[in-house]
């Protein structure tokens, strides 16, 4: 039975294997906010965002979801400061466009621009200056939330319940506006350079050194690549590049993928070509250029839709992030078990985290950050269950706003912060309204088991 | 020369403040008008901050129509141009249940449009310039089942603005009547039955070209032209029996 005001509607994450039917509301204004969030009974409810958590973060299967599409107003802006105000929905796209040509930039911003900012912080997104810069949240002066009682309460950074909103998978409340330190760059571009490394001993040397000298650094990976050749891959490492003669801001084009790809059309052979080719776009020798920011920055968003490259069953994401003591030879474990079971891995990326995250279950850490992704088909559940291993036996992590099949045990391991996480959604949310199919498969507000 | 100014009535809908960010990126200096204070300062914010010019929030109730004269009154000098888009829509089956809900229909939808449209006539005639756009529906081109108590506001509402766009024309005032059909609004989000919606932003541009071109009556999207045109031929014998 349709309610006014709220449409039922199919879902998924970004990567399409998550995948839940839902009723929505789309508030415009902030009351709106208060009374979808009132409507909420035992089904639950979750915020809904950009669409670009690539698992079931953002997902509450028969259950309720505030859609913020439509919160998307900027409130204040200091160019003094760089400290802007904005209410949730607004995404990085919008900041690209309204701020890029006035010399301010996200100063932490993930790898696509149509994620929005209360998605930014409810998954406390790192970018690819994660060890200068630390996470989204680290830059978040306030946080307007609204609690599942529908109060409205201004947080910030001292407050107990910031340290469980950032990061905080949308289970504190709906938030509704926060305040961002913007960071100023002298230009739209960036000095980019890329080098071709070898091996995984050459890769992690050129990213130690990057990592120290480099404003962004991030590494791509053949992960098919095997023996000798296991770690090959591509290193860039960016910075802010100057104003010269002639700069003007001038809109991405973008191109769409009109329809999803056949299934088999990312293989062990395509991916396998793909990758020797891309990685011999490089010259031997390295190379240098200027790219304007957003080329840097959002490489996969001049293609939009491109999660359909990976045909309608989808496409999981594996992110784990290794501690820097033991992050050479759990990567090493991790690739031989990829590069072995022939999955092939279109989008690998490897880089070098250095800062931890503000909050109790943020991504974050010094350490080496690995992503993989896997077209989903059959034997990939078992992978991914192989790839946990090593993570976890070396101390490391899952990125939940990547994951769809991480185990509650297994998460309990990964992050610490859990217990206190549940002791602060208990006072906050008493009655559980509010809900999301990650938080009942890695059952987060459960008890300790 | 000085900044065209657009008064918009009805600030809190979507489709407001598309036009409102358009409008002030071409140029404009906006009025954003409405109930919710709160909420415009938060649109006004945005614009401002997106590189508009000047924008003020004013209160403004359709409904109250005391307060029109006063409103009208207390705007600045220069040319005003207006653009109208408060509605309210009350499900048919709930107006059938309680009758007296098509008053606050009616007395929004067209009482209200006719008397702040009234009360802005000599304004802009003095002015000798200017466009007036304003929002009905498809709904008014004919009463249907599913929604002819909204329908018959609109089709007064229609019928008032053409003699309106009459009156206005010596004076080089240009009064538009847009008729759209499905927009994705919070108005029509999850009704069910909705097809080829379109978006805020894409009307809010037409409404700002209708405006620069002088245009009477514009279907949004163009394509409901044929499809009311269609509607409209139908002989009332046979309409009767549709189920629409």
């Amino acid at each position: 039975m349709a309610e006014a005001g709220w449409r039922h509607q199919a879902f998924t994450g970004w990567g399409r294997v998550a995948r839940a039917e839902m009723n929505a509301a789309r508030p415009e204004r902030v009351a709106d906010v208060a009374r979808a969030l009132a409507a909420a009974g035992p089904e639950g409810i979750i915020a809904y965002a950009g669409g670009r958590s690539y698992g079931d973060a953002a997902l509450n299967a028969g259950g309720r979801a505030i859609l913020t599409s439509r919160l998307d107003r900027l409130l204040d802006f200091d160019p003094a400061s760089g400290l802007l105000a904005a209410e949730a929905g607004v995404t990085f796209d919008d900041l690209r466009r309204v701020f890029l040509p006035r010399g301010f930039l996200a100063p932490v911003t993930p790898g696509t621009a149509f994620a929005t900012l209360g998605g930014a912080l409810a998954n406390d997104v790192h970018g690819k200056n994660q060890d200068q810069a630390g996470n989204f949240g680290a830059h978040v002066a306030w946080v307007d939330l609204m609690l599942p009682s529908g109060e409205l309460r201004r947080i910030s950074p001292e407050d107990r319940l910031f340290r469980a909103t950032v990061g905080g998978l949308g289970l504190t409340g709906i938030i509704v506006a926060l305040s961002l330190r913007m960071a100023r760059v002298p230009s739209r571009f960036v000095e980019l350079q890329e080098r071709r490394v070898a091996d995984l001993d050459e890769f992690l040397a050129v990213l130690e050194a990057a990592r120290n000298k480099s404003h962004y650094s991030v590494g791509w990976v053949d992960a098919l690549a095997r023996g000798r050749a296991l770690g090959r891959g591509i290193v860039e490492s960016a910075d802010p590049a100057a104003l010269e003669d002639g700069d003007s801001f001038k809109e991405l084009r973008r191109r769409s993928l009109p329809l999803d790809l056949p299934g088999f059309v990312l293989n062990p052979l395509s991916v396998g070509l793909f990758n020797a080719l891309y990685w011999r776009r490089v010259p031997a020798a390295g190379r240098r250029r200027r790219v304007t920011l957003d080329k840097f920055l959002y490489p996969l968003d001049s293609i939009t839709g491109w999660n359909r490259l990976y045909g309608r069953r989808g496409f999981h994401q594996f992110q784990c992030l290794l501690p820097e003591e033991t992050s050479h030879q759990a990567l090493r474990a991790i690739l031989e078990t990829c590069a072995n079971s022939r999955a092939a891995s279109f989008l690998a990326v490897l880089k070098t985290m250095g800062r931890d995250g503000a909050g109790l279950l943020s991504f974050g850490g010094r350490g080496h950050t690995l992503a993989l992704d896997f077209p989903a088909a059959s034997g990939v559940g078992d992978l991914l269950v192989r790839l946990e291993r090593p993570v976890l036996d070396h101390g490391g992590k899952i990125y939940l706003a990547k994951d769809a099949r991480l185990s509650a045990q297994s998460f309990a391991r990964m992050y610490p912060g859990l217990a206190e996480f549940r002791a602060i959604l208990a006072e906050v949310d008493p009655t559980g309204r509010m809900a999301s199919d990650l938080a009942r498969r890695l059952a987060i507000k459960a008890g300790p088991p | 020369m000085s900044r065209p100014i657009w008064v918009v009535l009805g600030a809190s809908s979507s489709i407001a403040r598309a036009f409102a960010r358009l409008a002030a990126e071409q140029g404009a200096d906006i009025i954003l008008a409405g109930r919710d204070l709160q909420d415009m300062k938060r649109s006004a914010a945005d614009i401002r901050i997106r590189g508009g010019g000047r924008v003020e929030v004013r209160r403004f109730d359709a409904a109250d129509r005391a307060s029109h004269p006063a409103f009208v009154e207390a705007l600045p000098q220069g040319q005003l141009n207006v653009f109208l888009c408060f509605g309210l829509l009350y499900p048919q089956e709930a107006i059938e249940r309680d009758p007296l809900l098509a008053e606050p229909v009616i007395a929004v939808n067209y009482l209200g449009a006719v008397s702040i449209l009234s009360h802005f006539a000599p304004r802009l005639a003095g002015a000798s310039a200017g466009a007036v756009v304003v929002l009905s529906s498809v709904a008014g081109d004919r009463g249907r089942p599913s929604n002819y108590v909204y329908g018959s506001s609109k089709a007064g509402l229609n019928a008032y603005l053409q003699g309106f766009r009459a009156k206005l024309a010596p004076h080089g005032v240009s009064v538009t009547t847009v008729k759209p059909g499905f927009l994705d609004t919070a108005m029509t989000f999850g009704l069910p039955g909705m097809f080829l919606v379109a978006s805020p932003e894409a009307c809010a541009r037409a409404c700002l070209a209708y405006a620069a071109n002088g245009r009477e009556v514009a279907y949004f999207p163009a394509f409901w032209w044929l499809i009311m045109t269609i509607i409209k031929a139908i002989p009332e014998r046979v309409f009767k029996k549709l189920k629409l």
